[in-house]
């Protein structure tokens, strides 16, 4: 059989897979749409014959799906290579075409932090609950800011953040000055026109929504000065060069189309599921810190845990050999784990969030999934407890 | 076994792993990222955990990256710095095999149900007729890498496994290639990790330390030249002190980094038969008598004689040589076998 991978290496029985944040399992109906495009469809979009209009259509028809999904106009829609693209896009295509201050939370993900920080922007404190501080930023952004960018919720923690009264704070005090929210981990889960409202640039991922890898898209709205950053063919209403990559934008919009269709009921299983394995763990591993905002400010699938006595690296290897698949903080490019800026923001102490497991659970997850981590993740920390006694 | 096999990207490290899984033990891979700030020369480069990676994904065993960055920081560079605005010598090497590989790996291996952690290193571990261990020189002379380890004692010399440590560094390579292992032409690591080529030691310490311009006098107080950084000085060092040519070789034979004074003399003045250490680490019990020292990476090996006195241990040289500056490590063997070690204090 062909196929890429080690096709050797040993695959532990049936993986139990809760690291949806990092990516979800593609879903059935984006991989479905996406498969004539990776055989009998082809074609670059922006040619002038048939093959062309084809693929042409095809990128459209998408545009709307993901439209609808974000409570945009279709011409809103920028799709870009993922999310970081678009994170960057937001803050330096903005900052291009209308110089200013730039703010964003420290909760930030990467994408968006050093691109601010690039920009010689600030950041905007938290709260415990990892919550941006609505009275600091109040403080801190002034008439002077161009940009100020917060995410509709965190991808560690999960913690959903005010993103409307961030956008009023800022038509008070910067009447001029755009909100960007990166609603990349909230898309799965969250109806984000009521979320998106006062928003001018709206990021978004095809991976973490069912969808395939190497996609997402950047909706500016109208009026929204922005200019782009990689120049070339004038792509994407000249804001993101580049041939479409029409498989990649096919699949990101099917996938949309079932989180819209089935995000309620998704939220409340997954949410449930979450809760229970919430409890578990607090029942079974005595010290065990739940990080974050109350169940009920976080995103459903998201259980951030700190658990002491424990290094995050040590409980990740055993999970991962007994076939549980979680992540902890950020990892950097060689995979190795760093601090968690965004546990520093929140203040959990260093000692506990060396201790940081993320689990997090999508539309795939059984039930078994949860019942197999709330067996083995105790079993883990049990086991590192005792060694380092 | 199950064995973790702590691997630098390097040719050794990579061989290492084949033969334990040729050998029909249970392996996994790992890679210690340790230093976070610029490398060029070191272990720790994203090129070198890419090259482990790809050893480790084409010999089908699990690779992991590990961050020990804040306890590199905290044991290695950090008692690096401290030593050269000491004006000491430190071999940071010594200390992160002391405390990163065979202590902070170790202890997490043993957490992680490992029976044993490999290297690549070039030494062996020996096992004596009453079940003691010891390590000893590798195979190949010119690589003997055990002057850098003699910092292991019974605990760590049972858990550790060195497997390219009986082979030749040519035979190494020679067997990554008929493997096809991509690190088999790969060059050696010679230099200290965290110390780029382009900023040497001068640029990093300079970044973390005010390194000061010395004086440099002869024996009468004379002022004969100057250096731009009196902590980078070491004893015994001939060039870079801003002498006039000609005459007899004139060398560093004290370091006054409080005075901001180098004194330079002829080779004699630098001779001792001496040195006293102190953080001494025994391979099986303290073991006074005849031994023979080396006291550096490459340095050969000199007839010396151990006493222990008053808690002190001090080595006695069968002849006079070039004296030991302060941090350097002064490894005590007997024949190949490393019975003892630990930093020179002074004569």
């Amino acid at each position: 059989m062909a196929g890429y991978g080690c096709e050797t290496c040993p695959v532990p029985d049936p993986t139990c897979y809760l690291d949806h944040a990092a990516t979800t399992p593609l879903r059935p109906e984006a991989r479905a749409a996406m498969l004539p495009w990776l055989g009998e469809r082809f074609g670059n979009p922006s040619g002038a014959h048939r093959v062309a209009r084809g693929a042409r259509q095809a990128v459209d028809e998408s545009r709307d799906a993901v439209a609808e999904v974000v409570g945009c106009r279709p011409g809103e829609v920028v799709f870009t290579s993922g999310g970081t693209e678009a994170d960057n896009l937001a803050v330096a295509g903005s900052l291009a075409a209308r110089p200013g201050g730039v703010l964003c939370s420290a909760v930030e993900h990467e994408a968006v932090l050093r691109a601010v920080t690039r920009a010689g922007g600030r950041t905007v404190p938290v709260d415990a609950d990892g919550a941006v501080d609505l009275e600091a930023l109040e403080r801190l952004v002034g008439p002077d800011a161009a940009l100020v960018s917060v995410m509709v919720a965190n991808n560690e923690v999960g913690t959903v953040q005010p993103v409307a009264e961030v956008a009023d704070v800022v038509r008070r005090r910067a009447p001029r000055a755009a909100v960007h929210a990166d609603a990349v981990q909230a898309a799965a889960w969250l109806d984000l026109p009521d979320r998106l409202a006062g928003t001018h640039l709206v990021s978004l991922s095809s991976h973490k929504v069912g969808g395939p890898q190497g996609v997402g898209a950047l909706v500016a709205r109208r009026g929204m000065p922005l200019r782009a950053v990689a120049v070339g063919g004038g792509q994407e209403r000249e804001l993101r060069s580049g041939t479409h990559d029409v498989a990649g934008i096919v699949g990101f919009a099917a996938a949309l189309r079932v989180v819209a269709a089935t995000r309620a009921e998704t939220a409340a299983r997954v949410a449930a599921q979450r809760d229970r394995l919430g409890d578990a763990l607090a029942a079974a591993i005595p010290g065990l810190v739940e990080t974050g905002a109350p169940r009920d400010r976080r995103l459903p699938g998201t259980l951030h845990v700190c658990i002491p006595g424990v290094e995050s690296e040590a409980l990740l290897f055993l999970l991962d050999e007994a076939g549980l698949c979680a992540s902890a903080a950020s990892a950097c490019a060689s995979g190795a784990q760093q601090a968690s800026h965004v546990l520093a923001a929140m203040g959990v102490a260093p000692g506990l969030a060396s201790g940081a497991l993320r689990l997090t659970l999508g539309w795939s997850t059984a039930d078994a999934d949860v019942d197999r981590a709330a067996r083995v993740v105790p079993a883990a920390v049990a086991r590192l407890r005792e060694a380092a006694a | 076994m199950k064995v973790l096999v702590a691997m630098s990207g390097g040719v050794d490290s990579s061989v290492a792993a084949a033969r334990l899984l040729g050998a029909g033990h249970e392996v996994v891979g790992v890679t210690m990222k340790l230093w976070g700030g610029e490398s060029d020369t070191g272990c720790c480069s994203v090129g070198d955990v890419d090259d482990a990676r790809r050893v480790a994904q084409q010999l089908g065993v699990a690779h992991h990256v590990w961050n020990f960055g804040d306890d590199f920081e905290a044991r290695v560079v950090a008692p690096y710095v401290d030593a050269h605005r000491r004006g000491a010598t430190p071999n940071p090497c010594i200390e992160c095999n002391r405390h990163l590989k065979f202590d902070r790996l170790l202890r997490r291996a043993d957490a992680l149900g490992f029976d044993a952690v490999a290297t690549g290193h070039h030494a062996r571990v020996v096992t004596r007729p009453d079940g003691t261990r010891r390590l000893a020189r590798g195979a190949d002379a010119a690589k003997d890498q055990s002057y850098v380890l003699y910092v292991l004692g019974q605990a760590e010399l049972a858990r550790t496994l060195l497997p390219v440590g009986d082979t030749t560094k040519a035979a190494v390579r020679a067997e990554a290639d008929a493997l096809g292992l991509r690190t088999a032409d790969k060059p050696d690591s010679q230099d200290v990790c965290f110390i780029t080529s382009t900023a040497g030691r001068q640029g990093f310490l300079g970044d973390r330390i005010a390194l000061r311009p010395g004086r440099v006098v002869d024996s009468a107080g004379a002022r004969v030249g100057r250096v731009e950084a009196v902590e980078l000085v070491t004893i015994g060092q001939r060039r870079g002190l801003g002498l006039a040519g000609g005459g007899a070789p004139r060398y560093a034979v004290d370091v006054d980094v409080a005075r901001a004074t180098v004194r330079v003399g002829a080779a004699d003045e630098l001779l001792s038969d001496r040195v006293t250490i102190g953080q001494v680490v025994w391979a099986d019990g303290p073991r006074p008598g005849r031994v023979d020292v080396q006291c550096s990476a490459h340095g050969a090996p000199r007839p010396a004689e151990v006493r222990l006195t008053d808690g002190e241990v001090e080595v006695r040289f069968a002849e006079p040589h070039r004296r030991v500056a302060v941090g350097q490590s002064v490894v005590l063997y007997e024949g190949d076998e490393v019975v003892g070690g630990g930093v020179a204090l002074g004569c």
